[in-house]
């Protein structure tokens, strides 16, 4: 009994009910999106065999796991932090040997029938070292040295990803930089890493050429403008140009060889028809996995997806089709549906109406979350709530913008709704954590 | 508590905002004020299908069924299920080599993509259906689905009835999208005119299709649907016996045939020479017959009874006559001296009858035919000195003619009828600069000259005689079934039209004393059947064509018009035998056929020997061979033109080696249209004013 009292107390159960509002909804959205007519709506749900009903048990193993998670003393995930980050690159590194090939990534390793998908769980656990790591009392974020540090802790797995072709979810590393801006990292450094956004994508739009004569155009106007700045002082001469050749050298080579060598021919096209371009294959290699992907994914030149979710969640109207009557969803136009375009579901069967309830849900848990975690004494919670924040909104931003056409599509869950287990078991473990920590918050952790 | 760069928190707090608001507002546009992705989710995955109610029957005048629907076969292909058949067995059951099962299949593939069903054979003819029937389970993929088709069981009146085929895409255009891509309609004939009537209503069914194309079920559980509605059934004056008999009568003859009530201007038979077998143009060699049919030089599709503009020739006096009784240039007493000729005008006109007093009267005029009395009658009329002005005159016999149903469109409830000529004063003031007289065309007076008209209109007229003066618009349908007020088409059919009833009845009784004369002791005895009085005037008309460039003088058009019984008319009938000779001669034993056929509903057993005779007599045109000989060859050389095969000329050359190096231009002749059967007037008589006789 006074176990029970210490278990529950100091829970925010108003994220506890919307964690079990998103779960929810997710199910009655991979139920609408597989359901075939003349099921045996009862039997499918106890079956285990249907991808809702497997969610379902999904669900019950993520509520046993988080009453583990909330048993659990806080002080062991500040304890443990680095040896659980340990463990989440061991498990991302036997990845290379072990991995079977499922759906076109590298990333799954398979226990018997449970497929784990380490770049999945690994957030959780990079999430944990970051905090730790920003918690010390040694570390001053204010140096170099712990600001390449901590991005270290966050790119490794990222580039892992990237090596396993999962791109999408290494994108959500990069979501810990917000982490890292709220404890003080330059918000120079955020300008910066845009500038370089909008230098690649310019790359990809303008002519080669074209481009280097307007980057030399405007490194010549600054010189001229800083005339008497430069007279001063040469240093700043030197920096307009080393800034110069940075540019011209990731437009020219940077950004080739990432295109060449890091995405995968046809993530490359994807990437081309977002920003309205024709993507020609410059080997005969790529050309051919290209052909080869859109075959093994029925349709998938990357258009059609897009084209799809879009009708989909277009023709939804401003209060949607209803349940099971969405005919896009139904009869398997948008595809994989159950997972990364489950959002059509709910757009094409609630319509603008349901859409804009369900963004309103997950940005009060984003809020709830950023609030919870500027109430904190600790700064481990502080920084782990912000990691959690920053990856849920990472990967619902992603995500929602694939399906409405605002983002090139990359495969990436919506959290708690995706049907998926390795997802919705580590967003449960990853809010889980920080409920227990939230309940905790009066103690100081290190 | 850490207070430090607290003022950071907020700024996250923004960007989650900021993406949010752009999510929000994209959402908004793509669901909210873009309208477009609701139709395109349509388009996805509803497909609308057509349900096709069956066409209405046609029954004639005793309830038979003339036009009906049958159940034919195609047999469909799904190429993705076809797995380990026979193939070779298949391919000799359809009687194809496996070079075209592969094509077809793969054509299949092309059209509806793997997992639908195609055409694979349309409409198969029978025998081959039920060997297919038998073996159809070893062909995994392909199945046999009915298919509703027209069918004429008495194989006849294919002119009246028409046909059905695919829309083409004129019509779709013209129908602003009431018509689609593959929807059948009537082409020609009483399948036309009545399209909307016949083809009843279209049903709709929503269906909803799969990613792949593959049916689903039903949209909405099929609460959008519409049911469809079968065409009504309609009923003819048609006699299909008397039908059938104007077409064996009319075996290989060129001509036509026309038999109407008079009271009601219901039309009991039409048939028109050479005619065809409607079921050839159902069916499995249905294109095959058409090319056929379409190729002939004596127009097989051609219906000659409202397309074909004939001079009238003798067979216009009676109307002559009427016109100069009402005009009062004439009275029943009147005569004329005629020894063989009439001299007023410049030419003689000449007169088949030499002696004296055939003339003496009208009725006897009438029953002898004399030239020289219908022609002076016609100068007379023209020259009518109430009006002081033969201008005036020619314009008044115009109106008259007119009245009776000559030089327009009657309105039958078919397409494509023509008007026939009757001239009027600005053709004669354009030919002659203005300077003519009533000699200039005296030839009028004997039905010739200028003078066209088909065997309907002559039908017509002689029915107004018949009627004393009244006619209803000749036409087939008498009632269609479950008419309502909407069903305005057969309102025109109804109305009498009293166009003629101001020339008095004792004028119609002279004329028709002598029509009545005729065939008791004229020149169409014929005609005569016991215990009935016909009355009937026959004609020999010349005619002209132009054959080879050369304007040639073809041997006279047979014609008689008759109708019976003469107090109580019941049927008229109108025969136009081409280049036949006397109008007695071949004209007359078939009207007499046909309307002994109709009063008594059968044939004396004597006369049964006459249909015989009759039906083997072979009337065609002698020029007739020579020209299929000359369009087939021309034809063989268009061809070699364009494919260098000179298999399709070798028969036409006469010298072995000679290759001729282009067309011949002068030759040159346009082929015949594939699309519209009757639109090809081959035959345009050039009637010729000079003379005529009898």
């Amino acid at each position: 009994m006074e176990q029970r009292t210490s278990m529950s107390k100091g829970i925010d159960w108003l994220l506890v009910w919307i964690y079990i509002v998103l779960v929810c909804i997710g199910i009655i959205s991979i139920f609408a999106a597989s359901y075939r007519e003349g099921e045996d709506i009862a039997a499918g749900f106890l079956s285990f065999k249907t991808e809702y009903s497997k969610q379902l048990l999904y669900f019950g193993i993520s509520g046993i796991l988080a009453t583990f998670i909330l048993l659990i003393d806080s002080k062991f995930f500040t304890a443990t932090a680095n040896l659980w980050y340990a463990f989440g690159l061991a498990l991302l590194l036997l990845v290379f040997p072990f991995h079977t090939a499922i759906k076109g990534t590298n990333s799954i390793i398979r226990f018997g029938s449970f497929n784990l998908q380490p770049a999945e769980l690994c957030k959780v656990f990079v999430n944990l070292a970051l905090a730790k790591y920003l918690s010390r009392v040694e570390t001053d974020f204010k140096k170099t040295r712990s600001q390449l540090i901590a991005t270290a802790i966050a790119i490794i797995p990222a580039i892992l990803a990237i090596m396993q072709h999962e791109t999408g979810l290494a994108l959500v590393y990069f979501s810990f930089f917000l982490v890292m801006f709220r404890e003080g990292l330059p918000a120079g450094i955020l300008i910066v890493g845009f500038s370089l956004a909008v230098l690649v994508v310019a790359t990809l739009l303008l002519e080669p050429n074209l481009l280097a004569i307007i980057l030399t155009v405007i490194a010549l106007l600054t010189i001229f403008f800083m005339k008497r700045q430069i007279r001063k002082s040469r240093r700043i001469l030197f920096y307009i140009i080393t800034i110069w050749a940075f540019c011209v050298g990731v437009q020219r080579f940077a950004v080739p060889f990432i295109f060449d060598h890091v995405f995968r021919p046809y993530q490359v096209k994807r990437i081309y028809v977002l920003i309205g371009k024709d993507y020609v294959p410059k080997t005969e290699a790529a050309a051919l996995e290209i052909e080869l992907n859109s075959k093994k994914n029925k349709k998938d030149d990357a258009g059609y997806n897009v084209k799809q979710s879009k009708i989909a969640i277009g023709s939804g109207g401003v209060f949607g089709k209803g349940l099971l009557r969405g005919t896009q969803t139904r009869y398997n136009f948008v595809p994989e549906q159950q997972t990364d375009f489950i959002f059509c579901t709910i757009g094409e069967g609630f319509g603008f109406l349901g859409s804009v309830i369900l963004m309103g849900i997950y940005f009060l848990l984003l809020m709830r979350i950023i609030f919870i975690a500027e109430r904190q004494r600790s700064v481990f919670s502080r920084c782990y709530a912000y990691g959690v924040a920053s990856i849920i909104f990472m990967h619902i931003a992603i995500n929602i913008c694939m399906t409405i056409g605002l983002a090139p599509v990359i495969g990436i869950p919506l959290p708690f709704i995706s049907y998926g287990g390795t997802s919705l078991l580590s967003f449960t473990i990853l809010l889980f954590i920080l409920i227990r920590l939230d309940a905790d918050r009066q103690m100081v952790l290190r | 508590m850490s207070v430090f760069n607290q003022s950071r928190s907020n700024i996250i707090r923004l960007i989650f905002i900021g993406i949010f608001l752009i999510i929000v507002v994209q959402l908004f546009n793509l669901q909210v004020i873009s309208g477009k992705y609701e139709k395109l989710a349509m388009d996805n995955a509803v497909y609308p299908k057509r349900i096709y109610p069956n066409r209405g029957i046609i029954f004639d005048r005793k309830g038979k069924a003339i036009l009906n629907n049958t159940v034919m076969y195609d047999l469909t292909v799904t190429p993705s299920q076809v797995k380990n058949i026979d193939t070779m067995e298949l391919c000799n059951l359809l009687e194809i080599d496996t070079a075209e099962f592969r094509k077809r299949i793969n054509d299949a593939r092309f059209k509806n993509g793997p997992v639908r069903p195609t055409v694979f054979e349309d409409l198969l003819p029978p025998g081959m259906q039920a060997k297919l029937e038998e073996n159809i389970y070893k062909f995994t993929g392909f199945t046999l689905v009915e298919r509703p088709v027209r069918v004429y069981p008495f194989n006849t009146a294919g002119h009246i009835l028409g046909y059905v085929d695919e829309v083409d895409t004129g019509r779709i255009r013209r129908s602003n999208g009431f018509y689609q891509l593959g929807d059948y309609a009537g082409r020609s004939g009483l399948e036309s005119y009545y399209e909307r009537i016949l083809m009843g209503q279209r049903g709709m069914q929503f269906l909803i299709k799969d990613n792949k194309n593959r049916i689903q079920g039903p949209w909405r559980k099929g609460e959008n649907d519409t049911a469809a509605v079968a065409g009504r059934n309609m009923r003819s004056y048609l006699d299909v016996e008397v039908q059938q008999l104007a077409e064996k009568l009319l075996t290989n003859k060129v001509g036509a045939v026309v038999a109407l009530d008079p009271k009601s201007g219901g039309i009991i038979a039409m048939a028109s020479g050479p005619h065809f077998d409607p079921n050839d143009l159902t069916g499995p060699f249905k294109h095959k017959n058409l090319t056929r049919l379409l190729l002939d030089v004596t127009s097989p599709l051609y219906n000659r009874a409202i397309k074909g503009q004939y001079p009238p020739g003798s067979t216009y006096k009676p109307l002559g006559a009427l016109i100069g009784l009402d005009e009062g240039v004439i009275t029943s007493k009147s005569s004329i001296g005629c020894l063989g000729a009439y001299y007023a005008c410049r030419k003689p006109v000449k007169c088949t009858e030499h002696w004296a007093g055939h003339a003496a009267s009208l009725r006897l005029a009438i029953a002898w035919s004399c030239n020289s009395f219908f022609s002076n009658t016609f100068r007379l009329t023209v020259d009518n000195p109430k009006y002081n002005n033969s201008r005036i005159g020619l314009q008044k016999w115009n109106d008259y003619m007119n009245n009776f149903g000559l030089g327009h469109r009657l309105g039958v409830d078919l397409p494509s009828e023509d008007t026939g000529n009757v001239p009027d004063t600005a053709a004669y003031n354009k030919e002659y600069r203005g300077s003519w007289s009533s000699c200039t065309m005296v030839t009028l007076g004997i039905g010739q000259d200028k003078l066209l008209a088909t065997p309907l209109q002559m039908a017509n007229a002689i029915s107004i005689v018949a009627n004393k003066g009244y006619f209803y618009v000749p036409h087939f349908i008498k009632q269609i079934d479950g008419e309502t007020k909407e069903d305005t088409l057969l309102n025109r059919y109804r109305t009498k039209h009293e166009v003629l009833s101001h020339i008095s009845d004792e004028d119609f009784e002279t004329v028709i004393s002598g029509m009545q004369d005729v065939v008791d002791g004229g020149t169409g005895r014929v005609a005569r059947l016991p215990g009935i009085k016909v009355c009937a005037k026959t004609g020999t008309a010349e005619n002209y064509l132009m054959i080879e460039g050369k304007r040639t003088q073809l041997k006279d058009n047979s014609m008689f018009v008759c109708f019976a019984p003469r107090e109580n008319p019941k049927i008229v009938v109108v025969v136009v035998v081409q280049n036949a000779g006397f109008g007695a001669t071949w004209a007359g034993p078939i009207a007499s056929l046909v309307m002994e056929k109709y009063l008594n509903d059968t044939l004396r057993k004597e006369r049964l020997k006459e249909v015989d005779r009759v039906a083997l007599a072979n009337l065609m045109p002698a020029y007739y061979p020579r020209m299929q000989y000359r369009e087939d060859s021309i034809r063989a050389f268009k061809r070699f033109a364009l494919t260098k095969d000179s298999s399709s000329i070798r028969k036409y050359i006469k010298k072995p080696g000679f290759r001729p190096s282009t067309l011949p231009k002068k030759e040159s002749k346009q082929l015949p249209v594939q699309n519209n059967p009757v639109n090809k007037p081959k035959d345009t008589l050039k009637p010729k004013q000079k003379t005529a006789i009898t």
